[in-house]
């Protein structure tokens, strides 16, 4: 009989490949903080109208331009400090020698706020018919502007988190078709060789020498002007993937190519594997975690090029609201110059993207866990 | 007054930063380089040889730190400067690096850049330390190519790395490294990835070399025959210690610690009783955050005193030129019982296959060919005969070894008789159990039968496992996609099998990244087995294993053998493994069978003058009877060895010979087999 080895227990013998990942991706710190920042992005897009203070649409002509409000903690009085969160009112003067309107705050015009207000009604995720909303003014219809207001006195910070809706899921969606496209394509390229491989090779290299803004301008100013915004939300992103799909090609295709000529692989086959079961359980698990990295680091990108789109005027239009669609305010200097409270937005965008990209970096290490 | 040593190694400590903390790799090594003598540095992989000798020359990963101790170097103008003390980025280190000290790789294709010529490369080296002009530095480097034995240095030397072949990469490296006239040579490894007749040519250089300079060499490496070959001192590593070091003979023929002692008797061996079963030292090496209390090896160790080598550290014992760190020899000496001498079983276990009438494999006129394609097309220009043209049989119940060097077609052999690639001619027959099968041919019902049938084990433990399955998963695979039985049934078959392959029933649960090297190895035997085979085949299975996993790994198979009658065909090209597993041998070279018969035959009167090359080429055996094989290449007419035979003439290169049978009961494919008297290092029984 055989001598019983006595295995030297390496640890965490009993983990799968997910719990592995995890441990690795813990451990790179700005990835796990651009997944927290990431999570309360999407956390923001999915019930804004309770974060927001106004809805996307209130307006107040008498406060065009108006600057960020300074929150205030407390009154002086007759019985000294007392606690009452407020914003003051402005008075509004035009200057007709420049043109520009000047805001003084009125030390007489105290407008309450507080959390958890209550405010126009809505449903919450569509489904919960509510009227709270996290912070606002105590008094329905008062002016509160914490971002300073935009040319119609629209307020800016509910309108950018209206906007994060829009903006941070016209990534998913067309990842998901960049994805299911690039799987597909990528796989039977690198499984099958030979011709096909050639042949979805060069479709990929023609499609990627095109030039992605001009053929995205061109497409985007396809869509006519009668089209319903939301379908012109779901034809923005179909061609923003027209694009996206052929890096995902080219990683897929890569690694099938490589896992092809491993002995495990190799060892399926002479288990009698067909070639579904080989791909179905035991190549795609071992670079779901790549796939993962890759899609996580493609999304910033939908981001940026539906923001760019829709801030020159050829993506998405009012009233479907977006990051890009908010940015068109700021397109004129002067604006910007006398209102740059404008560019919020920008920051937002440039905040998730940067959060994305931290998080798709700690992904992509911890993708293969075995290196350690 | 006798000189310093070149360098001289005190009490070094190194240890790895990881998120555990620091892992000690190195604790305490004191080791001398003296000029002019070869010191070979002996242990298996994780023992810290390879972390001692990139210390020295301060090129450690990232994550390593010498954490102690002192690396003296005996500079040519007489002063002496601690390498451990310099700071990392100082001139001095850059000076001392490529200046006094070289190091050769084991692998020179990720050594040797791929951007650049190896004449460039050479000369960089060069124009680094000394002031020379272009054009006086290149003729230094090819002058440099010819001493180290470079065919044509002129026109290699503007050649790039991958247009030479592996033998001539090496060369190109130790030319690299031996430019500025280092006063140490650390060599790590430079012939485990290379032929055993390439080996023997750069073993043979590295010691002429040495000695025409009078260069002191640091040799890393863990095969004991290359140590009995070129080294001058042996130092056995084990877990970060020196545990015995001295002269070679001394320490290899009168071994003192029980770990070179075990380390000697698992080794395969070609003397009188090759076919002895091989000793394995017990257990496997733990991984360095879990060194055990008191002496290192205790816990594998056969002379282990409980109460003393499990706690406290084992004193250091020198003598003469002789040292060995364990308790036996120590002040304790008196508690242990009498050494037994190194075992070695003198009667031949006979293996006994059962003759069966027919042979339960038949190969006729193999033949695999790979096209070679060009140009923008991708035409067929040519075709690499990777086998062209095999008939042997395999007997049921016996164990055939297929041996050659890389690039002969044995693997190519192996994977096509399981139905990795698809013959382009011949036939090979199998007697299954309905009756005869025509393995090439065979379809639907037959090729389900076959694929359970005939199995294989792969050479690297590591990717012939799915890290995303579970054990379980990965032996029942067959079973399961078989369709036979049922999940349960499956489960305890995998218990059988590991139970059978000497695995613990609780790791069915566990992935492969949780396994050392030798359990995955037996994971891959387990999954070969799991489907009742007649006939596994092993292609270079021990082959990336440390030599004491390997002889456990040995056993097993022989063993398995034993109880579930399996026929083996054994792939590989360590000689002294085939002796030792093998009923016979079958020689091949380019493609084709040259000798085959019985082990006894083919080690002991060798009929092909290829068979002798390979034979003499074993390092450690002391012979160089024969001049070692030059670089040729393959006559695409006539006996594919002939440019390469010392022994060939004008007939040889005419007519292609076939297997004939040969004065010693093997058949041979040479047309002089009756005439020539070949020798073989392999002493007569």
């Amino acid at each position: 009989m055989t001598t019983l080895e006595q295995g030297t227990d390496l640890p965490r013998g009993h983990d799968g490949h997910w719990a592995l990942v995890w441990r690795k991706f813990t451990r790179h710190r700005l990835g796990v903080a651009g997944g927290i920042v990431v999570l309360l992005a999407y956390l923001v897009a999915l019930i804004p109208e309770f974060l927001a203070p106004v809805t996307l649409e209130a307006y107040n002509p008498s406060y065009a331009y108006a600057p960020p409000q300074t929150l205030h903690w407390g009154v002086e009085s007759e019985n000294g400090w007392q606690f009452r969160p407020h914003v003051l009112a402005y008075e509004m003067v035009v200057d007709y020698n420049s043109g520009r309107r000047l805001f003084t705050p009125d030390p007489e015009g105290i407008i309450d706020v507080g959390l958890f207000v209550h405010g126009e009604p809505y449903r919450l995720i569509g489904l919960i018919p509510t009227d709270i909303h996290l912070f606002g003014p105590v008094e329905v219809g008062q002016p509160v502007f914490v971002v300073g207001a935009d040319r119609l006195g629209r307020d800016i910070l509910s309108r950018t988190i209206y906007g994060a809706r829009i903006s941070m899921t016209i990534g998913l969606v067309g990842v998901a078709l960049s994805l299911v496209l690039g799987i597909l394509i990528g796989g039977i390229s690198g499984l099958f060789g030979g011709i096909i491989d050639n042949l979805i090779q060069r479709l990929i290299e023609f499609v990627q020498s095109v030039p992605s803004i001009p053929l995205w301008i061109g497409l985007a100013a396809a869509i006519p002007m009668s089209v319903p915004p939301l379908q012109v939300y779901f034809l923005i992103t179909i061609i923003l993937s027209i694009l996206g799909w052929t890096s995902l090609a080219r990683v897929v295709r890569g690694r099938f190519l490589a896992m092809r000529n491993e002995d495990f692989v190799k060892a399926a086959r002479l288990d009698g594997a067909g070639p579904v079961r080989i791909v179905f359980r035991h190549m795609l698990p071992s670079f779901l975690s790549h796939i993962i990295a890759t899609v996580s680091l493609a999304i910033p990108g939908m981001i940026l090029a539906e923001t760019a789109l829709s801030y020159l005027g050829i993506g998405l239009r009012t009233p479907i609201v977006s990051w890009g669609v908010l940015l068109q305010e700021a397109q004129n200097v002067r604006t910007i110059a006398s209102a740059p409270w404008l560019l919020l937005p920008g920051a937002a965008v440039a905040i998730s993207v940067l959060a994305l990209n931290f998080l798709g970096d700690g992904l992509r290490d911890a993708a293969d866990p075995y290196s350690d | 007054m006798t000189q310093p040593p070149v360098v001289a190694i005190k009490d070094l400590h190194v240890g790895f930063r990881s998120d555990k903390g620091d892992v000690p790799i190195v604790t305490g090594v004191d080791l001398d380089l003296p000029a002019g003598k070869i010191v070979c540095l002996v242990g298996e992989s994780g023992c810290g040889k390879s972390v001692t000798a990139k210390a020295v020359l301060r090129v450690l990963d990232p994550a390593g730190r010498i954490t102690g101790g002192q690396v003296l170097l005996d500079r040519a103008d007489g002063g002496s400067v601690d390498i451990a003390a310099l700071p990392m980025n100082s001139r001095t280190l850059r000076s001392i690096r490529g200046g006094d000290i070289a190091m050769i790789h084991q692998e020179p294709m990720s050594f040797l850049s791929p951007l650049y010529t190896i004449g460039n490369q050479i000369v960089e080296a060069l124009l680094l330390h000394r002031r020379m002009g272009k054009a006086e530095a290149r003729e230094a480097g090819i002058d440099m190519l010819h001493q180290v034995g470079m065919p044509e240095p002129e026109i290699r030397f503007d050649r790039y790395t991958f247009e030479l072949s592996g033998g001539q990469r090496q060369r190109a490296m130790i030319a690299m490294a031996l430019i500025c006239q280092p006063r140490l040579l650390i060599a790590d490894e430079p012939t485990t990835a290379l032929d055993v007749t390439t080996q023997a040519t750069i073993l043979a250089l590295i010691k002429r070399l040495q000695a025409e300079r009078d260069m002191a060499v640091l040799f890393i490496t863990h095969d004991l025959g290359v140590v009995r070959e070129v080294a001058d001192e042996v130092a056995v590593m084990y877990l970060g210690k020196i545990v015995e070091q001295g002269p070679v003979e001394q320490v290899l023929d009168a071994p003192k610690h029980p770990y070179t002692q075990g380390l000697l008797a698992s080794m395969p061996r070609l003397d009188a009783d090759f076919k002895a079963p091989l000793e394995a030292i017990a257990g496997a090496v733990p991984p360095p955050s879990r060194r055990p209390k008191g002496c290192g090896f205790h816990p594998r160790c056969r002379r282990a005193l409980a109460g003393l080598c499990d706690m406290s550290p084992p004193p250091r014992i020198a003598d003469t030129g002789r040292m060995v760190l364990c308790h036996a020899y120590g002040p304790e000496a008196g508690r242990f019982p009498a050494a037994a001498e190194t075992r070695r079983r003198l009667e031949i276990v006979a293996h006994a296959a059962p003759k069966q009438p027919a042979p339960l494999l038949s190969i006729r006129e193999l033949k695999k060919h790979f096209p070679i394609r060009k140009g923008f097309f991708d035409r067929i220009v040519g075709h690499v005969r990777a086998v062209d043209g095999v008939s042997f049989d395999i007997m049921a119940g016996e164990t055939l070894g297929l041996v050659g060097e890389s690039g002969c077609g044995k693997s190519t052999l192996g994977q096509t008789l399981v139905g990795l690639h698809r013959a382009d001619a011949g036939s090979v027959r199998f007697a299954g159990g309905n009756g005869p099968v025509d393995v090439l041919a065979a379809r639907g019902a037959e090729a389900k039968a076959l694929r359970t049938d005939i199995r294989m084990v792969f050479q690297d433990p590591t990717g012939s496992l799915n890290p995303r399955l579970r054990v379980r998963d990965i032996i029942g695979e067959v079973l399961d996609i078989e369709g036979r039985l049922s999940r349960h049934e499956i489960s305890e078959r995998v218990e059988t099998l590991l139970d059978q392959v000497g695995l613990s029933r609780a790791y069915a649960d566990r992935y492969p990244h949780a396994f050392s090297g030798g359990q995955r190895q037996r994971i891959a035997i387990a999954r070969a087995l799991a489907s009742e085979p007649k006939l596994v085949i092993a292609d270079e299975a021990v082959s990336a294993l440390d030599v004491s996993v390997q002889s456990q790994i040995i056993t097993l198979l022989q063993s398995l053998q034993k109880n579930l009658g399996l026929t083996y065909l054994f792939v590989s090209h360590d000689l002294g493994v085939v002796a030792n597993i093998s009923d016979r041998v079958a020689v091949m070279y380019a493609g084709r069978i040259v000798e085959i018969g019985e082990t006894e035959a083919i080690f002991r009167r060798p009929a092909h003058p290829y068979t002798e090359a390979l034979l003499a080429a074993i390092p450690g055996r002391g012979q160089r009877a024969r001049p070692a094989v030059m670089d040729g290449n393959v006559a695409p007419q006539g006996c594919p060895f002939a440019p390469r035979c010392p022994y060939a003439i004008a007939a040889c290169r005419q007519d292609r010979p076939e297997l004939q049978a040969a004065p010693g009961g093997q058949s041979v494919a040479c047309i002089r087999a009756e005439e020539l008297h070949l020798q073989t290092p392999v002493a007569a029984a």
